[in-house]
C-alpha cells in the first residue's frame, strides 16, 4: 500500500498526542513508541500532563499530552511535532505551539461543535485561524467512526468513547507504517484480563488504520529511518523505573539487601511504585508516614547494614535535610533520590527544572559535605542510581542523585546490560582482626578517610553512633574545639577523595573547538543534539556534560582551562555556573538559563551558543 | 529475639562511658533497671540495639554496651522502624522522653504504634523539657508554670496511654522511676511482646521539675494512690491490699473490701490479653486522685507485627515469582532483539 502513496523518508519524526486527561493519550503514545522501538527506531518520549487528576472535560486545564520522538539520532523527545493529534479543540489550542511549521494536525472533527469551542474559550467560528494554525489539518470524524465500528458490541456509550484513543493510534500507525500486529500485542497485554475491552479497542484500532489507508491521497505517509544501534536485547524504560532497577543491580553487586523508605510525591512516586513491586527480588520498600520518616527509616536500615535509599522531589528533600545531616555525621551510606520539579515550595509539581542543585549541595546545617551525582537521560538513570549506591557504600556517605521530571517520566530504548558490565561494589566492612587492633567506630582507612562498617549482630563490634561530634581517636563524644575542626576536615577530605573513584570528564562534539558547552543532568539530549547541529553547520563546539557534581571529576580544571569560551546551559538561574565559577575564578562562565518548567528546545541552545560565539 | 545459651549479667550491657545525667535524676534508675532487664532476657549485647532521639533520656544508648544510635530530635521511632524492618532478628529498644516522643516526634510515635513494629519503647515522662532547661512539655498539666509559660499553660496535655490506645496499640505498661522491681517486670514483658510495646516511666527531673510525681511517689501514700496490675490477678491496692477496683456502670470504682457490701468476689481480675481495649483505657486513665494510678502491664495483646509481615510478604512473593536477578525480571517483560 505504501507504494501507492506519497512516502516521505525521514531520519526522525515527532508525534504529539493530545486530549483530555481521561482520553488515554499516554497509553496511545506509549504503545506507539514501543512499536517503533520494536522496528529498530531510537525512541524518546515525554508525557506532559496537568497537575489536576481530572479537570473538567474539554477545558483548557484538563489537557494532557504525550510526545514521541522516533528515528535515528534521537536524543530528546523533540522540540516540536511533525504530527499533532488533538482529540478536542482545547487540546488543539494548548498544543498548537508544539506543532512545527508545515506540520500536520489531525483532529476529531466531531468534537469541534459550538459547545466544544465555547468550553475551550474560542471566540470566533474559525478555530484554526484563531490560534494561528497554518499547516495541514486532517479532519477525521473519529467519534462517529468509533461509534459505527462498535455498533452492536453491547458496550455503553462511555466505554465506546474510551476507545477513541485507539482509533487515533491506528491512524497514526498507518501514517508511519507501523506494524499493527505488534500494537495489538501490547494492547492485548494491557487488557489481558478484560477480553471484551480488548476486542473493542482492537476493532477500533483496526478501523483507524483502515481509515488512514482509505484516505491516503490526502496526507503524506512517512517512512522513518532506523539507526544502526548496538546489538543486544532491548526494552523500553522510563527514568524512574531505570532508577529503581539501577538500585536493584547495586544491591546484587554489593550483596546488601535493598531498603527504600519513602513518601509519595510527584514526580518521584513511580520509584516507590516500582520498588514496592520488587518484593519479588527481595526489596523492602516502606511507605512511611512522612518524608522525614522516609529518610530516617532509611538511615535506620543503613545502620542495620542494608543498601538504604529514600526517594523524593524538592519539597521532600527540604524536609529530609536534618536526617541527611545525621547520615553525614554518622557516616552511613545512604542514597537520596531527588526527582527535581519546578519550585520553590509546591511550585510546578508536574513540570521539570534543575533548581535543586544548591539544595542538594548545601541544604544542611553545619559543614556537612556529601556526594552529588546527576542522571543525563531516562536510561542513564540506571547508571547513575548504580553509581550513587556504589559511592555511598564504598565511601560511607550519603549521596544525592539528581534526576528530574523530564527524564523520570520520559522513556527510551535501553539495552539490557550483561551480568559482567557493572563492577562489584565493595563495602568497607570491618575485619575480625580489627578488634584486637583497637577498632573504634570512626577509625578511618588512611587512604580514603572512609570509616569501617560494623553490622549490628556482629559479636564484639557493638558501638554507638550519633549526631554529636566525636573524638577523632576514641570515637567517644567530644566538644574539644581542635578535635571538631579535625573531624570537619576529615569528613570533607573523605568526600574530596571520591574523585579518585569516579571517571574523568569526557569531551564530546569537536574537542578542538574554542568554545566549550557545559551541561549537567537531564538536559544532555538537548545539549548533545544542539552540539551536533552546530558542528554540522560549521560552528565548532566542544561539549562536556557532568554526571558527577560533587566531587567534580579530577580533570575538570584541565578541561575547562583548554577553552577560550565556556558556556554553561541549565534549567535554573545559573546554579551550576556559580558552583564552577567559585572553583575556577579565572574562567568567565557564560550562561544559558531557562526556568519555565519546560525542557530546553534544541533551537534555544543553538541560538544561545551562536550568540556567544558571535559576540 | 535471638536467645543465647550464654548467660549475661547486668554489667555485660554497660558501656565504659561516664554517665552524665544530673545526680539524683530518675534516668539513673531506669538505666540500671534496663541493664538488669536485658540480663534477665538473655539476648546477647550484639543482638540488641538501643535507638533514641534527642533529650536527656536520649543519651541512654551511650551507656549501653549494645549497638546504639543517638539520632535526631523526635525521629528515634522512624530510625528504629527502618532498623527493625531491615533486621527483624535484632531486639530493638527505643528510648524517648515526653517532648521527643509526643511533641516533635508525635507523628512517628503514633505510626510505629499503629504499624505494630516490634520495638520496645521506653518513654521517660518527666513532664518538662530538661535539656533545653525548663520549658513545658506536651504532658505538662494545664496551667503549668515554666520558663516558656510564665503565666501558666493554656493547653491540655496528652496522656500517653490514651494516644497509644488511639493508635490501636497492642502493649502499654507503666512504671515509676523509683519502682525498680516493677520497672524491670514491665521492661521484660515489653521485650517479650511481639509488636510495639510502649512503657511509660514516670521520671523525676531533679533540676527543672523536682517532685512533679510526688503525689504518686510519696512513700507514705503510694500504696493508696497506685495499683500494681498483674494479668490474671485481682485488682487490689492499699497498704494491706484492702481495696479493690470494681465495675460501676460504664466506669470503674474503688471500694474497700467488707464495706458497703463489697467482697473480694466483686473485685475485677486483670485481663491484659483482652482484645477490646475498653477497660484497659479506663485503667490507664486513672490518675491517682479518685482512682489509683495503674502501674504494671495494662495491655498486652498479640497482633501481626509490621517487620515480620514485611519479611513474610517478601518471602512469599519471591517464592511465587521465582526470579533470580534483575536481569531475569527485565527479560521477562517486553523486549526486542537488535542484531
Amino acid at each position: 500500500m505504501l507504494e501507492k502513496t506519497n512516502v516521505k523518508v525521514l531520519d526522525r519524526v515527532v508525534v504529539r498526542f493530545s486530549g483530555d486527561s481521561g482520553d488515554g493519550m499516554q497509553l496511545a503514545g506509549n504503545i506507539f513508541s514501543n512499536v517503533s522501538a520494536g522496528v529498530g527506531n531510537q525512541i524518546s518520549t515525554f508525557p506532559d500532563y496537568p497537575a489536576e487528576v481530572r479537570a473538567p472535560q474539554g477545558t483548557l486545564s484538563g489537557v494532557s499530552g504525550f510526545q514521541v520522538h522516533i528515528g535515528k539520532g534521537v536524543y530528546t523527545p523533540g522540540d516540536k511535532a511533525d504530527v499533532l493529534v488533538s482529540m478536542n479543540p482545547a487540546a488543539l489550542k494548548q498544543n498548537v505551539k508544539f506543532l512545527k511549521e508545515g506540520g500536520v494536525a489531525i483532529v476529531d472533527i466531531d468534537s469541534f461543535k459550538k459547545a466544544d469551542l465555547d468550553k475551550a474559550l474560542y471566540s470566533t467560528d474559525d478555530p484554526y485561524k484563531e490560534i494561528g494554525l497554518k499547516g495541514e489539518v486532517v479532519e477525521v470524524p473519529m467519534t462517529s467512526m468509533v461509534k459505527a465500528a462498535l455498533e452492536g458490541s453491547g458496550l455503553d456509550l462511555k466505554s465506546v468513547m474510551k476507545c477513541k484513543n485507539m482509533f487515533a493510534l491506528g491512524l497514526v500507525c498507518w501514517l508511519f507504517d507501523r506494524p499493527l500486529d505488534s500494537a495489538l500485542r501490547y494492547l492485548h497485554n494491557k487488557f489481558a484480563k478484560k477480553p471484551a475491552i480488548y476486542e473493542a479497542n482492537a476493532k477500533v484500532m483496526q478501523a483507524g488504520y483502515d481509515y488512514g489507508h482509505n484516505i491516503h491521497a490526502s496526507v503524506s505517509t512517512y517512512r522513518i529511518e532506523s539507526d544502526a544501534i548496538r546489538p543486544g536485547t532491548y526494552t523500553d524504560v522510563n527514568g524512574n523505573t531505570a532508577t529503581a532497577w539501577g538500585l536493584i543491580l547495586a544491591s546484587e553487586k554489593s550483596g546488601l539487601p535493598l531498603f527504600l523508605g519513602s513518601y509519595p510525591i510527584t514526580p518521584a512516586t513511580d520509584i516507590l511504585h516500582e520498588l514496592a513491586k520488587r518484593k519479588d527480588l527481595g526489596v523492602k520498600a516502606c511507605q512511611m508516614e512522612d518524608e522525614i520518616a522516609g529518610v530516617c527509616s532509611a538511615i535506620g536500615a543503613a545502620f542495620a547494614g542494608n543498601l538504604a535509599v529514600t526517594s523524593t522531589s524538592g519539597p521532600g528533600l527540604a524536609l529530609k535535610s536534618e536526617g541527611i545531616g545525621l547520615a553525614v555525621m554518622a557516616e552511613l551510606p545512604l542514597v537520596i533520590i531527588d526527582v527535581q520539579r519546578g519550585g520553590p515550595s509546591t511550585g510546578l509539581p508536574t513540570k521539570t527544572e534543575q533548581t535543586d542543585l544548591r539544595q542538594a549541595l548545601y541544604g544542611r546545617n553545619g559543614e556537612s559535605p556529601l556526594a552529588v551525582v546527576a542522571a543525563a537521560s531516562p536510561t542513564d538513570c540506571f547508571n547513575m542510581a548504580f553509581e550513587a549506591a556504589r559511592i555511598a557504600v564504598e565511601h560511607m556517605t550519603p549521596v544525592v542523585l539528581l534526576t528530574d521530571g523530564f527524564i523520570a517520566n520520559g522513556s527510551s530504548a535501553w539495552r539490557i546490560p550483561e551480568d559482567d558490565e557493572y563492577p562489584a561494589i565493595k563495602p568497607n566492612f570491618v575485619k575480625p582482626e580489627m578488634l584486637e587492633q583497637g577498632w573504634r567506630p570512626y577509625m578511618r582507612n588512611e587512604e580514603t578517610e572512609v570509616r569501617y562498617w560494623a553490622i549490628p549482630g556482629t559479636p564484639g563490634f557493638q558501638h554507638r553512633l550519633g549526631g554529636l561530634e566525636k573524638d577523632y581517636r576514641t570515637s567517644a563524644i567530644s566538644t574539644d574545639p581542635a578535635n571538631h575542626e579535625k573531624m570537619v576536615q576529615a569528613r570533607q577530605r573523605k568526600i574530596d577523595l571520591i574523585a579518585r573513584n569516579i571517571p574523568n570528564l569526557e569531551v564530546q562534539g569537536n574537542p578542538d573547538a574554542d568554545t566549550l558547552l557545559i551541561g549537567w543532568g537531564g538536559t544532555y539530549g538537548h545539549l548533545f543534539s544542539a552540539v551536533n547541529e552546530l558542528n554540522a553547520a560549521g560552528k565548532p563546539v566542544a561539549f562536556a556534560h557532568f554526571s558527577y557534581i560533587c566531587p567534580l571529576p579530577a580533570n575538570t580544571a584541565e578541561v575547562i582551562g583548554r577553552y577560550k569560551r565556556v558556556i554553561v546551559a541549565e534549567l535554573n538561574n545559573g546554579q551550576f555556573a556559580d558552583y564552577l565559577q567559585a572553583k575556577h575564578p579565572m574562567t568567565d562562565f557564560k550562561r544559558i538559563n531557562k526556568v519555565q518548567g519546560q525542557p530546553f528546545l534544541v533551537k534555544e541552545i543553538i541560538d544561545g551558543v551562536t550568540k556567544f560565539m558571535e559576540a | 529475639m535471638i536467645m543465647e545459651d550464654l548467660k549475661y549479667c547486668a554489667a555485660d550491657y554497660k558501656s565504659d562511658q561516664y554517665v552524665r545525667w544530673c545526680p539524683g535524676c530518675g534516668d539513673h534508675a531506669v538505666l540500671n533497671v534496663l541493664h538488669k532487664a536485658m540480663a534477665e532476657l538473655g539476648v546477647a549485647p550484639h543482638n540488641t540495639a538501643v535507638i533514641s532521639g534527642i533529650g536527656c533520656s536520649s543519651r541512654l544508648p551511650y551507656y549501653m554496651n549494645t549497638y546504639g544510635f543517638h539520632t535526631i530530635h523526635g525521629r528515634g521511632g522512624a530510625v528504629a522502624t527502618g532498623f527493625k524492618v531491615a533486621n527483624p532478628e535484632m531486639t530493638v529498644w527505643q528510648v524517648c522522653g515526653d517532648g521527643d516522643g509526643l511533641a516533635i516526634g508525635g507523628n512517628h510515635f503514633i505510626h510505629e504504634v499503629r504499624r505494630n513494629v516490634d520495638l520496645n519503647v521506653l518513654m521517660l515522662n518527666n513532664k518538662i523539657y530538661g535539656l533545653t532547661k525548663g520549658q513545658y512539655s506536651p504532658t505538662s498539666d494545664r496551667g503549668f508554670v515554666s520558663k516558656s509559660s510564665p503565666y501558666g499553660t493554656t493547653e491540655d496535655p496528652f496522656i500517653p496511654a490514651e494516644l497509644v490506645f488511639g493508635a490501636r496499640g497492642t502493649f502499654f505498661a507503666r512504671s515509676i522511676d523509683v519502682e525498680l522491681k516493677i520497672s524491670q517486670e514491665v521492661m521484660v514483658a515489653a521485650a517479650k511482646h511481639k509488636g510495639c510495646s510502649v512503657v511509660e516511666i514516670l521520671q523525676n527531673c531533679v533540676i527543672f521539675n523536682n517532685g512533679i510525681h510526688n503525689y504518686i511517689t510519696d512513700r507514705a501514700t503510694r500504696a493508696e494512690r497506685t495499683i500494681h496490675l498483674v494479668h490474671g490477678e485481682k485488682m487490689l491496692f492499699g497498704a494491706n491490699l484492702e481495696k479493690g477496683l470494681v465495675q460501676d456502670g460504664f466506669g470503674l470504682k474503688a471500694v474497700t473490701l467488707g464495706e458497703n457490701g463489697y467482697s473480694i468476689d466483686d473485685v475485677l481480675v486483670h485481663d491484659a490479653h483482652c482484645r477490646s481495649n475498653f477497660l484497659h483505657q479506663q485503667l490507664a486513665m486513672m490518675d491517682g486522685h479518685d482512682l489509683p494510678l495503674a502501674i504494671g502491664v495494662i495491655r498486652d495483646v498479640e497482633a501481626l507485627s509490621y517487620d515480620r509481615e514485611v519479611a513474610a510478604q517478601v518471602a512469599e512473593v519471591r517464592a511465587k515469582k521465582n526470579l533470580k536477578s534483575l536481569r531475569d525480571l527485565v527479560l521477562s517483560g517486553e523486549t526486542w532483539e537488535v542484531k
